[in-house]
């Protein structure tokens, strides 16, 4: 795994004499985070399960099945681990009231890095007013939920398309990843579930077990972290990246028992070249990881075609284009998953970045539109966008730009490229079917473009 | 074990850019660079925790605690740590020797899997001290009394102290290669345009080879370095007729070798994946080419006139008359490049009647490489020369480029590969491949 980074802010407040002095000042005062690790239960304590109706009873039946201790009615004192609302019922804005106020009871006790989870409908165009009006309430109280939590705990939310059950694969396997330390830089944030489509995996501690994936952009950083997650799922692994990573590279892969392939992922061949490599060595290619990228920064005043170019031909076309190849070959047609990386530049925009925030707006495109090529065959693609994540890249940012980039969030500190490798490798698992097109921002609940 | 032989394979290669000595791998040591490329090459046929049947490489700038350098690269490598290793030292000829050596094992049974290689440094040259303070120093530690190891330091003289770094030249001769080649070079009237031509051709050829790729899957980035750091993509005709000879000027001829159209100095290390047809399809690798056969020949170049690094041209004739085969039934060709006159006598002598007659025992002259078979992805003018590394460069390079001509063509017809390396004491190895 990566190592940690230095977040000296970090470490300064959370210990004993900086602790005092950042309460007195009122300071920001960021809890580390704690990230999954082989083993771990779902969550570490009680889930308490709010809102009435079948959906409710369902999800804590599921959760009861999951060796979760379920509480119906919030009992005070009990340190929850887990505050789940259903509020899949609710048909009125003044149907909120119940609910939300039985949670802020219990927020002050819910336990360091809690997690609170909302299941819900999405407010459509074709929806009774009032219901729509619900619908869509949940979503902005769930993300000024989120931003009064503390301690490292995170809210998030499940919203299940009309007809789809609310115990399909992929909307339990959204309120695992969720309840879970894996989502730990996942805040304030509502995913989609689209279809009934995808399967439970039979081991949960490797839902990957029997698949191929590649991983492009793989010798640093986030691509490295995401090589170590899918094999630690159970994945083989094939990392990809040019050649003069090599050294990196090799390491990456070595450690995993993987295989390392050497490519730029703008060859013309590119596509052919990684079907060729992980039908020959490993028999198949089920997820396809798209996470290589670079930056070319400048302001569009000053840009030049040099800078610019290079930026949408690795970030997005390449991505294109490999797609396609794997599309038109035939051979990607085991429940096939893509997961590409975007950012949060590519939905809020970042001064200085028009060529990588057109790349990864195009990521975004580029999913949408894909996705529903694979669903025939029980695929799907989805993006992560990440917000403010150490690595080589973060790093060299100015060191006060930095100091309050990483601030700028809920969890207000930056996140770790393993948090953005939990999310690919939950879109990547055979459960994440049903969730089609999407973009999951791991990002704190960075306050920019939420 | 089987009874008879059968085909040992070619199943890919790795290594890292080779860099100019002092460069970016002055801090890397033989044992770095052999892991690194080691490394590489598990990762690139997914081979981590697997046991392998031996590796066999070596060094010929060598250090004496490196006296198992091949066995600590393995047991830094993720490859199982129950695979064994074998160091081997053949000059410039060492890991074509690791090849050769190790496909034999892998024909006759005894081997399923295996790693050649080679590495140097010429950056991380072992030094020692002079012969009169070695014998000093080991006389001291012998002597059972004070007095009596006073004495024997006592012999020691401030000039003693001084260090002395590893030599190239022949300890027979004195004289260096660059020398000796000299010689041959003026004995065949070999011009400084051809060699510049060669030269030229050689970075061009191999700048084209890195530009489209072909060498995603045979080198690994290493230390900063993408590419090979003796290539020069600018290089051009009058750029290397402007350099001054270094080799040949005491000579009656004119002097024509220049920096520019001999190999430099060079750090990097080579590997190779050897298997059989039964662990390559186990593994999921494609067999690129099989090692057919090799012929290892030595001149008299001390008392003889035979030229130092003329070895290769009767090693060849005898290697291919084994086989009934001619220079023409060759697809490709690769001669190593320690000078471009060592390629360019090479072709003379091959092409000489009186050369064939009297030397090789032909009716004639020995045959003609055309250039657009020879040494086509660049050889060691543009790349560098790691010594023991080289070797272990050609074959994969050329293994790849065999294994593409044949899936090329739509037919049966062989696609044959020679490979032929000259090599310090007269020495000089070849050996024929053959694409699947």
């Amino acid at each position: 795994m990566s190592p940690k980074p230095a977040d000296t802010y970090l470490d300064l407040v959370n210990s004993g004499p900086g602790a005092a002095i950042a309460a007195t000042l009122g300071l920001p005062r960021p809890a580390p985070l704690q990230r999954h690790r082989p083993g771990d239960p779902l969550v570490a304590g009680p889930v308490l399960v709010l809102g009435s109706g079948p959906d409710a009873d369902a999800v804590a039946r599921t959760l009861l099945g999951w060796d979760v201790a379920v509480h119906r009615y919030a009992e005070q004192g009990t340190r929850y681990a887990g505050l789940l609302l259903v509020l899949t019922d609710v048909t009125h804005p003044s149907g909120l009231a119940g609910p939300a106020l039985e949670a802020g009871s219990v927020l002050r006790t819910l336990a360091p890095h809690g997690r609170v989870v909302t299941v819900s409908r999405p407010a459509l165009a074709t929806d009774a007013p009032a219901v729509a009006a619900a619908r869509q309430g949940v979503d902005g109280m769930l993300r000024s939920l989120a931003k009064e939590l503390r301690a490292g705990a995170t809210g998030n939310g499940v919203v299940v398309a009309a007809g789809v059950p609310v115990t399909a694969p992929s909307a339990l396997a959204a309120l695992r990843f969720f309840l879970s330390r894996r989502s730990a830089f996942v805040d304030g944030q509502l995913l989609a579930v689209d279809t009934a489509a995808g399967v439970a995996p039979a081991d949960e501690d490797h839902p990957l077990a029997g698949r191929v994936a590649v991983v492009t952009g793989a010798a640093r950083g986030i691509g490295a972290a995401v090589v170590d997650v899918l094999a630690r799922d159970g994945a083989t692994v094939v990392a990809v990246d040019v050649p003069a990573a090599g050294e990196q590279l090799a390491a990456v892969a070595n450690r995993v028992r993987g295989s390392a392939l050497q490519l730029d992922v703008t060859a013309p061949d590119a596509g052919a070249r990684i079907l060729e490599h992980t039908l020959a060595r490993h028999g198949g290619l089920h997820v396809m990881v798209h996470n290589a990228g670079i930056t070319r920064d400048k302001l569009l005043a000053n840009m030049t075609p040099d800078r610019w170019e290079p930026v949408l031909a690795v970030n997005v076309s390449a991505q294109l284009a490999i797609n396609e190849a794997l599309l038109t070959s035939g051979d990607f047609t085991d429940a096939p998953r893509i997961v590409a990386t975007a950012s949060t530049s590519g939905i809020a925009g970042n001064r200085g970045q028009t060529s990588y925030a057109a790349s990864k707006g195009g990521v975004i495109g580029a999913v949408r539109a894909t996705a529903p090529l694979l669903v025939p065959f029980g695929g799907t693609a989805n993006a992560v966008a990440p917000g403010f994540i150490e690595t080589d890249m973060t790093a060299r940012m100015p060191a006060l730009t930095r100091q309050v980039a990483r601030r700028l969030s809920s969890l207000q500190q930056g996140g770790l490229p393993v948090d953005v490798a939990e999310a690919v490798a939950f879109l990547a698992s055979p459960a994440a079917g049903g969730i089609v097109g999407r973009v999951l921002r791991v990002c704190g609940q960075n306050l920019v473009g939420a | 074990m089987s009874s008879s032989p059968r085909p040992a394979y070619v199943l890919g290669g790795n290594r890292i850019p080779f860099a100019r000595a002092g460069a970016q791998y002055a801090g890397a040591s033989n044992l770095d660079m052999l892991t690194a490329a080691l490394d590489g090459l598990v990762a690139r046929h997914g081979l981590a925790g697997e046991r392998l049947g031996q590796v066999a490489a070596g060094a010929v700038l060598k250090h004496s605690r490196d006296f198992n350098l091949t066995r600590e690269a393995v047991l830094g490598s993720p490859v199982d740590a129950r695979t064994p290793a074998v160091d081997v030292q053949e000059a410039c000829a060492t890991s074509v020797e690791t090849v050769v050596s190790l496909a034999n094992k892998i024909a006759l049974g005894q081997l399923e899997s295996a790693v050649a290689g080679g590495v140097d440094s010429a950056s991380d040259a072992p030094i020692v001290v002079g012969d009169r303070l070695r014998s000093a120093i080991l006389a001291a530690g012998r002597a059972t009394s004070t007095g009596a190891r006073l004495a024997a330091l006592a012999r020691v003289r401030p000039k003693d102290l001084a260090p002395v770094a590893p030599r190239t030249d022949e300890p027979r001769t004195g004289l260096s290669m660059g020398e000796h080649q000299a010689i041959t070079t003026a004995q065949w009237g070999i011009s400084r345009q051809a060699q510049d031509e060669l030269a030229l051709a050689s970075h061009r050829n191999l700048a084209a080879a890195w530009d489209s790729g072909f060498f995603d899957d045979l080198v690994s980035g290493y230390h900063g370095l993408a590419r090979d750091g003796v290539l020069r993509t600018d290089t051009s005709p009058e750029k290397l007729a402007a350099l001054r000879p270094v080799f040949g000027t005491s000579l009656d001829t004119p002097a024509t070798m220049t920096a520019g159209n001999s190999t430099p100095l060079t750090d990097g290390a080579a590997t190779v994946l050897l298997g059989s047809a039964d662990w390559a399809q186990a593994h999921g690798l494609t067999p690129l080419a099989s090692v057919v056969d090799a012929e290892v020949a030595a001149v008299d170049f001390v008392h003889g006139e035979d030229g130092l690094l003329t070895a290769p041209i009767y090693a060849v004739p005898r290697l291919l008359a084994r086989h009934h085969l001619t220079l023409d039934d060759f697809a490709l060709v690769e001669i190593h490049e320690a000078f471009a006159s060592t390629v360019l006598t090479t072709l003379a002598a091959w092409e000489s009647d009186e050369f064939g007659r009297s030397r090789l025992g032909l009716p004639g002259a020995f045959g003609t490489v055309p250039r657009d078979r020879l040494n086509v992805h660049g050889s060691s003018l543009a790349t560098g020369h790691p010594f023991a590394a080289t070797g272990a460069r050609i074959v994969a390079t050329l293994a790849k480029a065999l294994h593409r001509r044949k899936a090329e063509r739509q037919d049966d017809e062989p696609v044959r590969g020679l490979v032929c390396v000259c090599a310090a004491g007269g020495l000089g190895i070849a050996a024929i491949l053959e694409a699947t």
